[in-house]
């Protein structure tokens, strides 16, 4: 499958001789006005694809940094429903495309053709739901077609080779590799069978981007070597919310490392 | 079983982070390997018997069933396994499971009321295993003489400050725990619950309980039991006690939930009463949520009954009616608490107080000689000390 939005940015990229920087940010965090500065922002810095957190209560795959970012945009009063109508009205202020980040139970109360209509609508590019396996992602994944929606999934270092196809298989946009064995903003540590594992996920042809505990420039720099893209979460989540007025230097010192 | 693997009609599956299938697909095949292991199961059913203290008595609880002047009431009593609750079946199975068959030196566990804590760190000692549990602040200080318990067995326990401070932030953090050390770690699930094959591999690891009850009622009556009756936090008691009579069309069986401080308060862990259907920590269940799909608080003056979801089996078996779910109170459950203590010198566990509060409720409308078989899935010392505090006595 040739994917949407967010693969045909990729593509793009890599036409040029470039990796993809991709950051992350909650929405609602600390509100949905302050998240559409921070789009913009992102966008002014260079992002090429920008991932955008909702908000749940119990984020098991995240560590402490994103936890609480999203125990504070649920303390505003953010939801999946409201960040859709959000996403709508900020169509067309920025031309990178947004990758939607949720858990699967915020889309699973939604209505899951509903979501996917409505993200549509609202120009979503992409999705990534991290505790959706692919064995259980059949209407997901349907859905995601139907509407023009990437979907991505992640392969861990964890993962078997027969896991790997089918995780690379299931993914349109690009296929998400988990540096590490563990959860977002972990130190980054690599395993000694990266290079490997990585090449072989690379083998079948699809982009991949790297994330999970990419904090600094140098690692950034580092990771962009095997990779067509690399994303950083939990830093940038933790700038924004401790020296905001550091925020727009800081990432333009990731991308320019990318 | 519904025919998609792991799912129970349209409840179950298996929704977890990436990182984490390759070991839910190798304890999966250890699952298989050791149903058909004949030296992993009579070492199990050896423990069982000897360490464990296994098959637990049926007892005919003659003064409960005079003063309610109705149905005979046996109680299963869970209460005098090894460690005082029926969590130790299931903690043994897979403590053994984790280092005979998949060579881990790690266990790691939620627990709620301690008592699953207490059982994993048990089996832990007894297989040589190092052992950490994750528990949250609201139920260490609920039941601090259960963290005692496990520090002296030689586990660390852990304690977690999220969200509701309560048992499903202890699985957060042992999910977490478990996908940053999953190749040396063995996660010990301390119910029917969670992403495929857990809920199987508990209930098989329980399923001990109903069938001794079965074999016990006919010994005793000669006839199978009107009604079943357990208390259903995650829901392996009652699992465990019901898989054995589920094609006996006649036995009725009856889940009871945590009803907190009523339903309309919304102080309450009652999934059917209260809940919908979502997808949670691995499965797809019933959950207390919000219509954004985000988790609710619950409460329950037991904190093993304190948790948003339930088993996808019991889902399931609410569906096609073949299992009736209600709740009691934290009123009523402490009344049984006392009534039990007093008229049979049994102290029941507050989760179990809950299954003996409906048996109060039911049993004088049912005819003398009907039987009712309510599960006392452990003991109540741990909770002397909060019923205590309830009732403004200072120990
Ligand atoms: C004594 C006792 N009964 C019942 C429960 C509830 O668990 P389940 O529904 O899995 O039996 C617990 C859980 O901690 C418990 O300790």
């Amino acid at each position: 499958m040739k994917g949407f939005a967010v693969r045909g940015k990729l593509e793009y990229i890599k036409k040029q001789g470039k990796k993809a920087f991709i950051p992350y940010i909650m929405a609602g965090d600390p509100s949905l006005d302050e998240t559409a500065k921070r789009l913009k922002l992102l966008h002014e810095a260079g992002a090429d694809l920008i991932e955008l957190g909702v908000p749940f209560t119990d984020p098991l795959a995240d560590g402490p940094t994103i936890q609480r970012a999203a125990e504070r945009a649920l303390n505003s009063g953010t939801t999946l429903r409201k960040i859709i109508s959000f996403l709508h009205d900020f169509k067309g202020s920025i031309d990178t495309p947004i990758i939607l980040m949720t858990y699967l139970n915020p889309v699973f109360c939604y209505g899951i053709e509903k979501f996917f209509h409505d993200a549509s609508e609202a120009n979503v590019a992409g999705v990534i739901f991290p505790d959706l396996t692919v064995e259980e992602s059949d209407s997901y994944r349907d859905f995601a077609k139907a509407y023009g929606i990437d979907t991505i999934f992640l392969v861990a270092p964890t993962s078997t080779p027969q896991r790997v196809k089918k995780v690379v298989r299931s993914s349109t946009g690009f296929v998400y590799y988990v540096s590490i064995t563990g959860i977002t903003g972990t130190e980054l540590r690599l395993e000694s069978t990266f290079n490997e594992h990585i090449n072989f996920v690379k083998s079948f042809g699809k982009p991949v981007c790297v994330g999970f505990g990419v904090s600094t420039p140098q690692e950034a720099k580092y990771v962009a070597k095997f990779a067509d893209g690399v994303i950083v979460g939990s830093a940038i989540v933790k700038i924004f919310h401790e020296a905001p007025e550091r925020a727009y230097e800081f990432i333009k010192s990731l991308r320019e490392a990318v | 079983m519904g025919k998609k693997r792991g799912y129970f009609g349209e409840y179950g599956g298996c929704f977890v982070p990436e990182t984490l299938m390759p070991a839910l697909e190798e304890l999966e095949r250890a699952f298989q390997r050791a149903k058909r292991d004949k030296n992993f199961n009579a070492e199990f059913e050896s423990l069982l018997k000897d360490y464990v203290g296994r098959p637990t008595p049926l007892y005919f609880a003659r003064r409960l069933t005079e003063h309610l002047g109705g149905a005979k009431i046996y109680l299963k009593r869970e209460d005098l396994a090894h460690t005082g609750a029926h969590k130790i079946n299931n903690a043994l199975g897979q403590a053994l499971l984790a280092s005979r068959l998949m060579k881990k030196q790690r266990i790691i566990a939620e627990t709620g009321a301690g008592q699953h804590g207490v059982a994993t760190a048990t089996g832990a000692a007894l297989a040589g295993l190092s052992c950490d549990i994750y528990m949250g602040t609201e139920d260490i200080r609920r039941q601090k003489l259960n963290v005692f318990r496990m520090n002296l067995l030689g586990a660390r326990v852990i304690p977690v400050d999220t969200g509701s401070k309560t048992l499903k932030d202890a699985i957060n953090e042992a999910l977490r725990d478990w996908t940053t050390n999953v190749r040396t770690t063995h996660y010990v699930l301390g119910t029917v619950f969670g992403p495929h094959p857990y809920p199987l591999l508990v209930r098989y690891f329980q399923s001990v309980i109903g069938r001794e009850a079965k074999k016990q009622i006919i010994q005793k009556e000669g006839k199978l039991p009107e009604v079943l009756i357990a208390c259903v936090g995650g829901g392996s008691n009652s699992i465990g006690l019901f898989s054995a009579f589920l094609d006996d069309k006649d036995v009725k069986m009856i889940g009871v939930e945590a009803g907190g401080k009523g339903i309309d308060t919304g102080l309450h862990a009652a999934r059917f009463a209260g809940g919908a259907k979502g997808i949670f920590q691995g499965c797809l269940s019933y959950v207390l949520e919000n219509k954004d799909g985000n988790i609710l608080q619950t409460h329950s003056v037991s904190a093993g009954l304190d948790y948003a979801s339930v088993g996808p089996e019991h889902a399931y078996l609410k569906d096609t009616g073949r299992v009736t779910y209600t709740y009691a109170t934290d009123e009523e459950a402490l009344q049984s608490f006392e009534l039990l203590s007093r008229l049979e010198g049994i102290i029941p566990a507050l989760e179990s107080a809950h299954a003996v509060a409906l048996a109060v409720k039911i049993a004088p409308k049912m005819p003398k000689d009907s039987v009712v078989i309510v599960n006392l899935s452990g003991r109540g010392d741990k909770d002397v000390q909060e019923v205590a505090r309830i009732k403004g006595i200072s120990l």
